[in-house]
């Protein structure tokens, strides 16, 4: 389980959109890094990251080893009523990971 | 356009085969995500500082605008990166916004390209060129 | 006694921020961005993993951080003192070795490494409750004096002293960045060359193998020397931890 934080307004209104950040702990190795013997370190990175919003997709991202270490994602989102927000995203081990984070619509 | 301007460090002049097999690269999956439908400038923007103070993480916002359609996903790629991929984003129903941010990894100074495919099949470009400075200082 | 040491904490202070710079006024605008947003600053991913060891039990009494200091909040204003004089053990100590003692002398639990993420952790946890107070450390001699003298002595194969760069030549460019005044008012801070989170001593041990100097040692009399001299230096300016720097 990696740490994760996920920003998102405390009230949104119907229909408006809203920011969403959210910030993974991962060093996203790229796999072109060598050790202090030469040695390629092996890539490991967060491969893939979905949004959705009560199972409606917001955003669906593949991500590469360009992707900097500990990434950050920005991107807006909008609701017509109170959900739940999920966030999953999957390394190259097949380890999926899910946040959930509440919206609530007034 | 961006004028183009280039520091090239001595070390980089190994590199630079590898640079140039990406350049093609690029092209080439620029080309089969196009394919034949016309690759325009505009519409899309790709938000990124012309000088990095790092190459190890850079912030990046691709946006598009009032699209005539609906944004199906936006590519990014980097020509100077030994892998020539950074992210493809696609939006569903429940984006407020064809935007994302996120922060990047370049090796070099180089030239960063980002598509974006619309739902009626036009392919709209941005880019920027950017100088790549290393740390003074490594650990 | 006290009357004096608090006249010359004041005059310190006084001192003020005026020609003096944060390595964040140096940084790139994007790199201060990335500071000035907690939600996009990653310095927050060990923050926030120290708030979870705050209240974790940890070694043989059972205790955690909780036990004895209660929520972290309690601990604004701690960092503006350190490095402080450990009267029991006659020298200056961080906050870093400061978490460690408390670790051994009263969880009974084994010290962090210099560079574990659970100290850097908790450091940053701590250090963040007072982001925004100015830094008044005590400038206690004879270890002021010995940091400054080691400031300004040359070293290594390349024979620079930290002043040739941090005070002549600070403003000028070295790569693309500009060379900051080295003032450790940011840490534990997220270095991008890092590509994560360290402490001041590995931008110091950065620095020393930079020069291509045999670094002192983490827990040296010299470390402790130049950390004070550093902290006295940039007393009156603000805490930034978790600072974000190229």
């Amino acid at each position: 389980m990696v740490r994760v934080l996920i920003n998102v307004p405390k009230q949104v209104r119907s229909g408006e959109a809203f920011e969403v950040k959210v910030l993974i702990s991962h060093p996203m190795e790229s796999g072109q890094r060598r050790d202090s013997q030469g040695q390629a370190i092996p890539r490991d990175i967060i491969n893939h990251f979905v949004c959705t919003l009560d199972g409606e997709t917001v955003l669906d991202a593949a991500l590469f080893p360009a992707i900097a270490a500990n990434p950050f994602l920005s991107f807006s989102v909008v609701a017509e009523k109170s959900g739940t927000l999920a966030l999953t995203f999957t390394d190259d081990q097949g380890v999926t990971q899910t946040e959930m984070a509440a919206i609530n619509v007034v | 356009m961006i004028a183009r301007r280039r520091f090239v460090l001595l070390a980089s002049c190994a590199a630079a085969s590898r640079a140039d097999a990406t350049v093609a690269e690029v092209g080439a999956l620029i080309q089969a995500l196009v394919g034949d439908a016309p690759l325009k400038e505009g519409l899309i923007h790709l938000d990124l500082p012309v000088m990095v103070e790092n190459g190890n993480s850079v912030s990046m916002t691709v946006s598009v605008t009032n699209p005539p359609a609906p944004v199906e996903a936006i590519h990014v790629f980097a020509e100077g990166n030994p892998l020539p991929q950074v992210g493809v984003f696609q939006f569903g129903p429940r984006s407020g916004a064809a935007r994302v941010s996120t922060r990047m990894r370049l090796a070099t100074s180089q030239t960063v390209i980002a598509i974006a495919r619309l739902r009626d099949g036009s392919c709209w470009r941005d880019s920027v060129d950017l100088l790549v400075t290393l740390a003074a200082c490594i650990e | 006694m006290i009357r004096g040491f608090a006249l010359v904490i004041v005059a310190l202070l006084l001192i003020g921020a005026g020609d003096r710079r944060s390595g964040y006024d140096d940084a790139s605008p994007d790199t201060r961005a990335m500071q000035d947003d907690d939600d996009a600053n990653p310095g927050f991913l060990w923050v926030k993993q120290g708030e979870n060891l705050w209240s974790e039990p940890d070694g043989k009494a059972g205790k955690s951080c909780v036990s004895c200091h209660g929520d972290a909040t309690s601990m604004r204003g701690v960092a503006t003192h350190y490095p402080a004089f450990d009267g029991k053990r006659g020298v200056p100590i961080t906050l870093e070795q400061r978490i460690n003692f408390c670790r051994t002398d009263h969880m009974e639990a084994p010290a962090f490494a210099w560079d574990d993420d659970r100290l850097l952790a908790l450091s940053a946890l701590v250090g963040t409750q007072s982001r925004g107070m100015m830094l008044a450390v005590e400038p206690r001699e004879p270890f002021r004096s010995e940091g400054a003298a080691l400031f300004n002595e040359r070293m290594g194969q390349l024979n620079l002293s930290c002043a040739q760069c941090h005070e002549e030549r600070a403003g000028q460019r070295l790569g693309g960045s500009r060379i900051p005044q080295g003032h450790a008012n940011g840490y534990p801070e997220y270095r991008l060359e890092w590509q994560g989170m360290g402490s001041l001593y590995r931008r110091l041990r950065n620095c020393m193998v930079g020069v291509r100097a045999e670094p002192f040692a983490p827990d040296s009399r010299e470390t402790a020397a130049l950390m004070l001299y550093l902290a006295v230096r940039a007393n009156g300016m603000r805490i930034e931890t978790p600072a974000v720097r190229p």
